[in-house]
């Protein structure tokens, strides 16, 4: 058994080996499904914050940003990411603990870590490194993974997930969970372990409701009877729906929406600005902007389908799944289907370290496949 | 072979791994499906209702402020009211640079500049649509700003109400007092409640009443035109909400006013404790012991509860907080000193009911005591020793020796049952919070205190210091005056109370709360309450008695019981000598007292630390309350 694994290692890399150092790798789909996506933001958060040209401007320069990173990390070999995996996990889980005993506070939680130059949420990191350590696990073992290996796997998202709840930032733990489920889901789960996981997952809920703090009961609870508080929790839900409903199906037009305009929707710019988008350009607008995520998480999923190694294939899968959940969270949670947890928009909230960590992902995704299609050649 | 099953492994994951991919795929599509489905129903099948209510929606929800209930003592008088003023407040959403706009209403004079970093902290911790208050502004300084309110977009003066406290520092430690929501207070609160409220109850009843003296908040839908300006106002227009058909379905919810609180306090004697302790430092509790009423709780040196209502800042409550003589701190409930001698009279009625002792036989005091086989000298506060000298001489002149030998006769065990059962040693359960729980020590106890081995021995040498209330002991004021008030009455312990009513301001119902019967020492015969009362009167009306020199000529009959606790010890050859020692390091004065002796209508306990013996500093300030009490009454016989 082991023999046969080193002999699976030895060989995949032996084909890998002869890399080619020529040329830039870009994806072209991706980079111009993201530009249309970035682009269309912009034009929304130019109304979102009262046509206000700065915030739009700094906006793009981070979306500038962004894309420095995408096309670095397009650069990068998966054989060195897959090197390199474990010991970004690692650091990630270390700054993890670092903000948890002295990381500073931001916004009532504790998320932001400050070393010296750069100030950051480890929690964004592990976004990615989760489903890359994940794919790391499994690449060098044969699918689908055994019960133990399913353990170590739990282990492997279910720790950050954890230590990011404590935060408290329970969005972004949700998330990092998921971006390590779904990858452990591709890696072949078996259907019958899959529904005892979802048994137990909803056993955990009374559990978990015990470990949730005040407002985040309460968010729950008005999501499930928004009107009930109005001046409180239920006022963000009720606004957001009355955005998108009055929106219609063309929408008030650019620039035209009451409820963000008269400020009656809360963080319009930020979690809020589907609903933005919604009263402004109608239902129209809304199915537009949500073909462009599909096509995205196609062409992840596409690139993912012709990836060459257990690796490449996992975290190229994983990636393209925790992008989509990114959108369906937020969307649902602004048309009032899932409660609120503060999850922006990809690509059009405003805000900076999401931006980054969702194009360094795409740049993986376009490496996996400039890669692939090297060897092919 | 081998190369072989590498192969079969590699195209079967790779089928796995594509049909895993196509099941998520399809996921996606329901879920995509799912999602537009909702926003088919929101923005088309709906459309029409949310259109109107986006119409509506020139509707805007004001939260309106409650009333908060006010504060009186038991005869009436207010100790805590609200009074109109200014606010300067600010809509964070409607700010657009709130750094620069903070610093030209510090150039006004308006706002401290040194409090805009917590300014800005505290307006970002709120929501865009809440407003928040920034400072109160004086007459002139409102005037000031509405000349050039067209400057400051956002901000806004309005007429508020702002909490008051009469009697200033008099109250201060029992009242408590309400200040700005801060931060931390957002975590623990529910933010609804205080949407139109920007003060919360810090301390004292103001803490522990804060549900009840809040009221809760209502709210009004105003229309507001594209720019944001008010249209229509149903309470500005002054016309009840509901009568006016114009006003269709503007909807208001007027706030419930917070309801009044009566305290069992008596601010007469609040005055008379205040100024008898003025320029020490110490505490005096007054209870009712047939109902557990406080009728007054003084914890000096005090503060002036008004500076936090309208705002302190940083710098001020640093000096508050750092004074060496610490103003904040609440002696009366959290102040842990050792007993002294006012413990004899709960150990001598120990003895009697475990009938250790015979109360009549007199036992030698030389002096000092020594436990039977060692040789350290335990020394009486009177070198030359008592002589010959009884339990009720004993309690009467407060003679060390003979509860020496008390102590050890009852054991550690003994002492810490029968003193736990006057409440020593756990909290009373009196209606405010953050009350300390005192230490009565037992074998039990000094294992789980201390991690040496040693140290988690009990010694026979702390059981016969333990009989003059020194060692671990530690008590609070509050359960000294509880305990006092449990002799007062035989047994009878009521659960100490600051409130005793709560009323309704609007249909002015008075609801009256019953005290509570905590326990009943109920297995210590009468004869032996009894014997303990004479001595203790013997304390006051004896000339021997060390209480005689403070209470003589009382036109009422007091039971009391001085006490001195040692601060630090002196080694067996040394002398204690007060004007050599540093102030903080002299002994605290103690004094215990209930009156009138045949049936006793209020419980005294008084600390002056540092003050040296009782006698001579703790009890005057006793007697000063008693007089008050019993002489100054404007009713005359109300209570007795």
């Amino acid at each position: 058994m082991a023999l046969r694994n080193i002999d699976i290692g030895a060989g995949a890399s032996a084909f890998l080996e002869p890399e080619r150092k020529k040329g830039i790798v870009i994806d072209i789909p991706i980079l111009l499904i993201t530009l249309s996506i970035a682009g269309l933001g912009f034009i929304v958060l130019y109304s979102a914050a009262g046509e206000n040209s700065s915030v739009v401007l700094r906006q793009v320069l981070r979306f500038g940003v962004a894309l420095v990173v995408f096309g670095i990390l397009a650069q990068v070999s998966p054989r060195l990411l897959r090197i390199w995996a474990p010991w970004i996990f690692s650091m990630a889980l270390i700054f993890l603990l670092m903000v948890m005993f002295r990381g500073e506070m931001g916004g009532g939680a504790q998320r932001w870590l400050d070393i010296g130059i750069v100030r950051f949420q480890p929690s964004e990191i592990m976004k990615i490194s989760v489903p890359m350590m994940v794919a790391w696990f499994m690449h060098e073992r044969s699918l689908p993974p055994t019960f133990i290996q399913l353990f170590i796997l739990l282990l492997i998202f279910c720790v950050p997930t954890f230590l990011i709840a404590q935060q408290p930032d329970l969005g972004t733990a949700l998330l990092v969970m998921f971006s390590g489920g779904a990858t452990v889901l591709l890696a072949g789960l078996s259907i019958r372990l899959i529904a005892i996981i979802g048994v137990l997952a909803l056993s955990c809920i009374p559990v978990l409701w015990g470990y949730m703090l005040e407002y985040q009961r309460a968010r729950v609870l008005t999501f499930l009877s928004p009107e009930s508080d109005p001046l409180g929790a239920g006022y963000n839900i009720i606004q957001s729906k009355i955005a998108l409903g009055s929106g219609g199906l063309f929408g008030k037009g650019w620039l035209n929406g009451t409820q963000s305009r008269l400020e009656f929707l809360p963080e319009r710019s930020t979690d809020f600005i589907f609903a933005v988008m919604g009263e402004e350009f109608g239902l129209l607008g809304l199915l537009f902007l949500l073909g462009l995520y599909l096509l995205l998480v196609g062409r992840g999923l596409y690139i993912a389908s012709q990836a060459q190694d257990t690796f490449t294939r996992l975290l190229a899968g994983g990636l393209s799944l925790t992008f989509f959940v990114y959108v369906f969270v937020n969307s649902g949670m602004v048309s009032g289907l899932l409660p609120i947890v503060g999850v922006p928009l990809p690509l059009v909230s405003a805000g900076g370290t999401s931006m980054v960590t969702l194009m360094a992902g795409f740049g993986i995704l376009a490496s996996i496949h400039g890669n692939r299609k090297l060897l092919a050649s | 072979m081998n190369s072989t099953v590498k192969l079969k492994d590699h195209w079967k994951e790779q089928k796995l791994f594509l049909s895993r991919l196509v099941t998520a795929g399809v996921i996606i599509l329901v879920l995509v499906g799912v999602l537009i489905w909702r926003l088919f129903q929101l923005q088309v099948v709906d459309h029409e209702l949310f259109a109107e209510l986006s119409q509506g929606n020139r509707l805007r929800i004001q939260p309106l402020a409650p009333t908060r209930g006010l504060i009186y003592d038991r005869n009436g008088i207010i100790l805590a009211e609200n009074l109109p003023t200014w606010e300067l407040t600010a809509t964070p959403e409607q700010v657009l640079d709130l750094d620069s706009r903070l610093q030209s209403l510090g150039d006004l004079g308006l706002i401290n500049p040194a409090a805009s970093e917590s300014l800005i902290e505290l307006v970002r911790s709120h929501r865009g649509f809440e407003q928040v208050k920034l400072a109160n502004l004086s007459e002139t300084q409102a005037a000031r700003f509405a000349v050039r309110r067209h400057h400051f977009s956002g901000v806004d003066i309005q007429e508020g109400l702002i909490r008051s406290y009469p009697f200033g520092d008099l109250t201060s430690h029992a009242v408590g007092y309400v200040s700005s929501i801060s931060s931390s207070d957002l975590q623990r609160i529910n933010r609804r409640d205080y949407a139109a409220t920007s003060l919360i109850g810090k301390s004292g009843i103001e803490r522990s009443y804060e549900v009840t003296l809040r009221g809760s908040v209502g709210y009004r839908q105003q229309v507001v035109n594209a720019q944001g300006r008010i249209l229509l106002d149903p309470v500005a227009v002054g016309a009840s909400p509901i009568s006016d058909p114009s006003q269709g379905t503007l909807e208001t919810r007027w706030p419930t006013p917070g309801k009044n609180v009566y305290l069992g306090l008596d601010v007469r004697l609040q005055l008379a404790a205040h100024r008898a302790l003025e320029g020490r430092r110490g505490a005096a509790v007054a209870i009712e012991p047939g109902t557990g009423d406080i009728l007054a709780l003084v914890s000096m040196p005090t503060f002036d509860p008004n500076r936090f209502a309208v705002g302190l800042t940083q710098a001020d409550f640093q000096k508050l907080n750092n004074d060496p003589d610490k103003p904040l701190f609440q002696r009366a409930l959290t102040g842990h000193y050792p007993p002294g001698s006012t413990v004899k009279p709960f150990l001598g009625l120990a003895a009697l009911h475990y009938d250790l002792i015979d109360p009549d036989s007199r036992e030698m005091c030389p002096g000092h005591f020594i436990l039977p086989g060692t040789s350290h000298r335990y020394r009486d506060w009177k070198p030359e020793g008592h002589g010959p000298i009884d339990l009720h001489q004993s309690i009467v002149q407060s003679c060390d020796t003979y509860f020496y030998q008390l102590a050890v006769k009852l054991g550690i065990d003994q002492i810490h049952g029968f003193l736990t059962s006057f409440g020593f040693g756990e909290r009373t359960g009196i209606d405010v919070m953050n009350e300390n729980m005192g230490v009565i020590p037992s074998r039990e106890w000094k294992r789980t205190q201390f991690t040496q081995r040693e140290d988690q021995t009990w010694y026979p040498g702390e059981t016969v210091i333990t009989g003059i209330g020194q060692g671990f002991t530690l008590v609070t004021p509050l359960q000294l005056a509880h305990a006092t008030a449990v002799l007062a009455t035989s047994g009878q312990r009521f659960k100490p109370r600051l409130v005793i009513a709560t009323e309704d301001p609007v249909t002015g119902e008075i609801l009256n709360h019953d005290p509570v019967l905590l326990d009943i020492i109920g297995n210590v015969e009468e004869p032996h309450w009894e014997r303990i009362t004479q001595a203790m009167v013997g304390v006051t009306e004896e000339l021997q008695g060390s209480g005689h020199n403070a209470m003589r000529g009382t036109q009422y009959s007091v039971a009391g019981k001085t006490g001195t606790a040692q601060v630090f010890s002196l080694a067996a050859d040394e002398t204690y000598d007060a004007e050599e020692i540093d102030e903080s390091l002299r002994d605290h004065g103690l004094f215990i007292a209930y009156a009138p002796v045949e049936s006793p209508t209020i419980a005294i306990a008084v600390i002056v630390e540092n003050g040296g013996g009782g006698g001579a500093t703790a009890a005057p300030v006793a007697r000063q309350i008693l007089d008050a009490y019993f002489l100054e009454d404007p009713n005359g016989s109300e209570k007795h």
